[in-house]
């Protein structure tokens, strides 16, 4: 019997451009599967940090004011109680809630307390004219780009939040602020007298 | 000659001159194809919320005024800030939109260079290859015993 010695073949996988190829594809899969663990984490991690809660320190950024130029943020009303409210002038709630707002900074504004509107995501004149349109007295800033309303973490339009005079925030309240709610939960936690 | 070539280069303008006006007059179509409703997070073509009504509005207040579309840009900018840009900006940061494709592929182009290159430099594209992946001819000794074991065969 004649012995069969035939040449040691090499499996189809093991050329040279094959293996580049296999390995390439082996990084490149490790690659992707890092890529969208790191893109849930990160979703993860911004989801949890999203929206600020009691207790929480308010936002400082500062914001260009609606007009008359310049720009101010939080820090420059430290050691006042203030009543951040989110609003834009196409928003029909903000409108229900305006009047009450202009209202109760009659009632409480002064130097130890002061309604704070940023008008989020509208048009400069057409929050020029809503605050004209209302009357409103209170200083109001400006969050076209919506950075500020992104740093609170609101999910719309009004939102108000009441930040005490250390910083923190006090009070959320999401939808629009009614009379009841200022005069009950607000006002008892504001100074006594309008000094 | 020359009077001819002049003639048709008059004709020739007056073909282009309506065209070129047209290309400076931009559409509220147009423009809603290429911003953001910040608002909505969509094309402002797609949006319907009270905010888009009033963006669109003031597209339409700026191209009656005969604003180009270039300077409406800005001024929703200005307004909204980059974000209501649907392509992002050549510059600054916003640049690596355009840069990174381009980046990559050119890293791919070099990767693939690179591979065929080990690939012929280990023998893979030689004739002797044509037969199937790691085919090699056999050796004197070997191809002399193929003989006789074939021979044993009445084929």
């Amino acid at each position: 019997m004649v012995e069969r010695k035939l040449p040691k073949l090499e499996v189809a996988g093991s050329t040279p451009v094959v293996r580049f190829f296999v390995s390439a594809r082996s990084s490149i899969a490790v690659f992707a599967v890092l890529a969208v663990v790191g893109l849930l984490a990160y979703g993860l991690v911004n989801k949890g940090s999203s929206g600020i809660t009691v207790g929480d320190a308010a936002p400082t950024a500062p914001l260009p004011r609606l007009e008359g130029g310049g720009s101010e943020s939080l820090t420059d009303y430290r050691g006042r109680w203030v009543l951040v409210n989110f609003w834009a002038s196409w928003c029909l709630p903000c409108r229900e809630e305006a009047p009450a707002l202009e209202r109760f900074q009659q009632q409480h504004g002064g130097p130890g307390f002061t309604v704070l509107g940023i008008d989020s995501r509208d048009l400069t004149s057409d929050g020029i004219a809503f605050v004209e349109q209302y009357g409103l007295s209170y200083p109001q800033l400006r969050d076209g780009d919506g950075d500020a309303s992104r740093d609170y973490g609101t999910t719309g339009v009004p939102e108000n939040f009441l930040v005490d005079p250390s910083g923190k925030v006090r009070l959320v309240f999401t939808g629009p602020i009614s009379e009841e709610y200022l005069r009950e939960a607000v006002a008892p936690l504001l100074p006594s007298d309008k000094s | 000659m020359k009077a001819r070539v002049g003639l048709l280069a008059l004709f020739a303008l007056a073909l282009l001159a309506p065209v070129a006006g047209a290309a400076e007059q931009t559409t509220l179509g147009e423009i809603e194809e290429e911003v953001m409703c910040p608002v909505c997070g969509t094309l402002l073509q797609l949006a319907e919320a009270p905010q888009a009504q009033r963006q669109k509005a003031f597209i339409a207040r700026l191209i009656a005024e005969g604003r180009s579309e270039e300077e409406i840009k800005d001024a929703l900018v200005v307004e909204y800030g980059d974000e209501v840009l649907a392509t992002p900006k050549g510059s600054g940061f916003s640049l690596s939109a355009y840069l990174v494709p381009i980046v990559a592929f050119i890293v791919a182009v070099v990767a693939l260079a690179v591979g065929v290159m080990r690939w012929r430099r280990a023998g893979g594209g030689g004739p002797s290859d044509r037969g199937g992946a790691g085919r090699r001819d056999p050796s004197g000794e070997d191809s002399d015993r193929l003989d006789a074991d074939l021979a044993r065969y009445d084929l």
